[in-house]
């Protein structure tokens, strides 16, 4: 590979090669700093064509140290020092600032920006500069610099890159590196009106490449234009699918929150047949029990975040115990009543919250392994923090799952939810599966706070906005049936998501609205009513 | 029950009819009086701030009332009569608006400020007729009577009832205040409709233009009182109960239940319409946060604490609730909504049967200790039979 870019340079530059052949054939310490220094000395120069060329050497010179000097000559850090010493300046704010050696690399201490020169360049050599840095990674033994440099190329070869380009392509073993050098190089060929360029180009989703052939199908060259528009066609196909997965995406995380909120709502409300107005306020409570424990533990968004889940779980969990014994336990077989009961309650936790601790909103920072995104192609990335609150959604819908089929709890809570006065009759004490169910229902709503604050700022009105969308799903998946609520709330966040484009969200939103008033006119049971005898409910 | 009467008359032969209309009379001529007649600066004088308060809190009770009629008498919680109350407020606001003339900000002669704002060229066709106070009158029952029955129609014919009912009612108001919030409606979007000038030729910032929109919510009360009672008391109205309180039994017995709750319901909502036209020239401003669900539950809390299933009950509640706020807003804004969720919470656990149902069990204590001397259980007022 090092003999190609000497070819490649011996056909560039007018530099004379002698001493960079030798140095690297004979490295010896001193004469590398020597060629060096000369090779700094070089750029110390007024004339910026001067420069340019210095540039050049300097690339040609296969020093190890090259990469570093171009990049803090990029940055303007590449200095002088009054005692003829080059020094890169590691930190150039405030009067003193620390700097090292160019060539040892070893830390000279701080000193005053007034004894310090910086080499001077101008657009055109930063430029320069830009594609020299690319073409020195591309010979990077490392992968990731390759890559990273092999994406910076897209759409910047010229003439003087286009021919060693080809012959790096030859040389990488990566398929990714050679796949986008190939792009680069074909997007360069199409420039110069190559038609065989275009099938190197097709298929890929890069903006760069879309740009590049949507010049071509404009040109004058009709038979070129013609193969760049049947490219684009096809890629505006596959933007197409892209944008569905997208949406797709968008709409299935959306959707795991609805779950989230509604699953707990599900189980108190199939269950007991009573509706916890106040579900949101617990919602709500989980959110503010992670910004307490970040509040706790600061600098560890990540441990607090993972311990915030059992807390908020509890927290909520006993919020809810302190509802069904204070309030609902007494509106037995009132359901109307026990909606305004909780109703109450959910005004006097907001308001509890917008004394005891702000009417503002509060943001709940995330931990780095939340942020982020995975890049599926060019046009696709996925959010990694959208990622984890589906996977989230979905441990906790199993988990609850096996709770309702695998353990006794789960056994007398669906013996309750079919026939309370038979269960009671078979030894079941229902007092007992109320409170356990209202607690864990409560519980899980405490679970969807603790996902929500990585979504949204949380703030006492948080609950409000989730209450009748987890309504919604609750009554459009039908009640007490978990795979209902599942399937009702990743279909509304999909359906939501499809519509936005076309209608805008607030209009998506009243759409899925009408819809479900309009579906429950057809079925009163929702998706999945629950099979039994009772007449109505 | 025979019925020689013709059936709107035949409330004023009940007593207790009877006697809320004697308290309404005396109550609105009180405050008339105690306005025109006492001096400014006296201790009882009433000023016109507070005439246009009463005003305001005789429209909520004819919401009340119309929310009692089908909770306590159908036993339909409904979720979303802010909705038809909203409604009738935008008809009349709509009349208002173009009432205003050439003389908005942009003194535009037809389009009201917010259209030439958003630099619309023509009136859309659904403010057409607006300007005709008949037509716009007209709208305030038909509007949101016209909503009721397309909602009701779909609802009861399937039975959609119980909770179930009470959430896509709540599902509605909020689909409509999202809907109202945007500019695209011509409804003004967030700001509403405002800056009101006058009705029917009067000046609405003159003491007496509110004075005489405050008699009009009496008067409109009154009506609307006597129009559900003469409901309850008829036949309809035994069959209501009887849907309520065993909605498939009443089926079995050959009522198209169905029928008889979309005729409540849509009665219902013309009088949540009137309430809400006689408000909005009261108040000045009718905007989409008169949609939101929390307005709607708070009309049902009137109802609780005053005692459903009375008519007079939603009356006394919608007042005290809305003194009470008065108060608490001007005194310790934060203590409202603690006050309010507690009122929610206490309400329905102590009283289930609200104030009114208080006054019963007393009246009913008095007068049988008067005439046997007490004993026996009286544990009949406090909530065994409650629940439709």
């Amino acid at each position: 590979m090092r003999r190609l870019l000497f070819l490649w340079l011996l056909m560039l530059l007018a530099v004379p090669l002698g001493a960079q052949a030798q140095s690297s054939a004979a490295p010896s310490a001193e004469d590398a700093d020597a060629v060096a220094i000369e090779l700094l000395e070089a750029l110390d120069v007024d004339s910026f064509p001067a420069k340019g060329r210095a540039i050049e050497a300097i690339v040609a010179s296969d020093d190890e140290r090259a990469r570093g000097w171009l990049q803090a000559l990029l940055d303007g850090r590449l200095q002088r020092a009054d005692d003829g010493r080059f020094v890169v300046v590691l930190d150039n704010r405030g009067r003193d600032w620390p700097v090292e050696d160019a060539l040892t690399g070893e830390a000279l201490g701080e000193m005053s920006r007034r004894d310090l020169d910086r080499i001077g360049i101008n657009n055109a050599l930063r430029n320069q500069l830009r594609s020299a840095i690319a073409v020195v990674d591309l010979y990077s033994a490392d992968l990731a610099l390759r890559r990273a440099s092999a994406e910076r190329l897209l759409g910047e070869v010229d003439a003087d890159l286009a021919g060693p380009l080809a012959e790096v392509i030859e040389g990488e073993e990566d398929a990714r590196v050679r796949r986008r050098l190939t792009q680069a190089l074909a997007i360069h060929r199409l420039e110069q009106g190559e038609v065989a360029a275009v099938a190197d180009l097709d298929g890929s989703l890069h903006s760069r490449v879309r740009v590049a052939l949507n010049q071509a199908a404009n040109g004058d060259d009709p038979v070129l234009a013609d193969a760049a528009r049947d490219a684009l066609n096809g890629i505006e196909q596959m933007l197409k699918l892209n944008r569905a997965a997208e949406t797709l995406y968008f709409g299935l995380s959306l959707g795991s929150v609805l779950v989230l909120a509604a699953i707990g709502l599900a189980i108190t409300f199939g269950v007991m047949g009573v509706i916890n107005m106040a579900h949101g306020e617990l919602i709500m409570l989980g959110a503010y029990t992670t910004w307490m424990m970040q509040q706790l533990l600061p600098g560890q968004p990540g441990l607090a975040l993972i311990l915030s889940i059992p807390a908020g779980f509890l927290v909520a969990a006993l919020a809810g115990i302190a509802i069904e014994r204070g309030v609902i336990q007494f509106l037995k077989g009132r359901p109307l009543e026990t909606l305004l009961a909780t109703f109450g309650i959910s005004l006097i936790l907001q308001q509890l919250v917008r004394t005891l601790i702000s009417p503002q909103n509060r943001t709940v920072a995330s931990p780095e392994w939340m942020s982020g995104s995975i890049a599926v192609n060019d046009a696709l990335s996925l959010t990694l923090n959208r990622m984890v609150v589906i996977a989230f959604a979905l441990a906790v819908f199993t988990a609850l799952i096996l709770i309702m089929r695998r353990t006794r709890l789960g056994l007398e809570v669906r013996a309750v939810t079919q026939n309370r006065a038979m269960a009671r009759s078979m030894g079941i004490r229902a007092t007992r599966v109320d409170i356990l169910t209202f607690a864990l229902g409560s519980g899980v709503a405490g679970l969807a706070g603790v996902a929500l604050s990585q979504l949204t700022n949380v703030g006492p009105n948080l609950g409000q906005s989730y209450i009748i969308d987890s309504f919604m799903v609750v009554v459009f998946g039908g009640v007490g049936n978990l795979w209902g609520t599942l399937v009702a709330g990743l279909s509304l966040g999909v359906i939501n998501q499809v519509l936005e484009p076309w209608t805008g969200a607030v209009l998506a939103k009243i759409v899925v609205l009408v819809f479900i008033i309009l579906f429950i006119q057809k079925r009163p049971r929702g998706l999945f009513p629950q099979k039994g005898r009772a007449a109505e409910g | 029950m025979h019925s020689t009467h013709f059936w709107l008359t035949r409330p004023f032969r009940e007593r207790s009819t009877q006697l809320f209309l004697g308290v309404l009379l005396a109550a609105m001529t009180l405050v008339t009086l105690l306005h025109v007649a006492v001096p400014q600066g006296h201790p009882l004088y009433v000023n016109a701030y507070t005439v246009n308060l009463f005003g305001k809190y005789l429209s909520y009770a004819l919401l009340a009332v119309a929310v009692d009629l089908v909770w306590g008498y159908l036993g339909i919680l409904s979720l979303g009569h802010g909705a038809f109350f909203a409604l009738g407020g935008y008809a009349m606001g709509m009349y208002l608006m173009r009432q205003i003339g050439d003389r908005g900000v942009y003194g535009d002669p037809v389009l009201p400020d917010f259209m030439v704002f958003l630099s619309w060229e023509n009136l859309p066709w659904y403010w057409l007729g607006f300007d005709m106070a008949w037509f716009a009158f007209l709208m305030v029952l038909l509007v949101p009577g016209a909503l009721a029955l397309v909602f009701g129609f779909l609802a009861f014919r399937s039975r959609v009832t119980g909770v179930y009912l009470s959430i896509i009612t709540q599902a509605l108001t909020f689909a409509l205040m999202l809907a109202f919030f945007r500019n695209e409606m011509g409804f003004g979007g967030s700001d509403g409709l405002t800056d009101f000038r006058e009705i029917l030729g009067f000046n609405l910032r003159s003491d007496a233009t509110r004075l005489g929109l405050f008699l009009a919510s009496g008067v409109a009360l009154a009506l609307g009182y006597v129009v559900c009672r003469a409901i309850v008391g008829s036949k309809l109205g035994r069959v209501c109960v009887a849907t309520r309180d065993a909605e498939a039994r009443t089926r079995f017995l050959g009522y198209r239940v169905e029928r008889f709750q979309l005729f409540v319901f849509v009665v219902s909502a013309m009088l949540a319409g009137l309430a809400g036209a006689l408000y909005v020239p009261q108040v000045g401003i009718i905007n989409p946060s008169e949609f939101s669900p929390l307005f709607s539950i708070e009309i049902v809390l009137w109802v609780a604490l005053g005692g459903r299933g009375t008519l007079y009950g939603a009356v006394i509640g919608a007042i005290l609730v809305n003194y009470a706020k008065t108060y608490f807003t001007g005194a310790m804004p934060d203590a409202w909504l603690f006050a309010l969720g507690g009122l929610f919470v206490l309400v329905t656990v102590f009283l289930p049967r609200g104030v009114a149902g208080l006054l019963a069990y007393r009246l009913k204590r008095r007068r049988r200790s008067d005439d046997d001397g007490a004993s026996g259980n009286e544990n009949s007022a406090t909530g065994s039979e409650a629940t439709p």
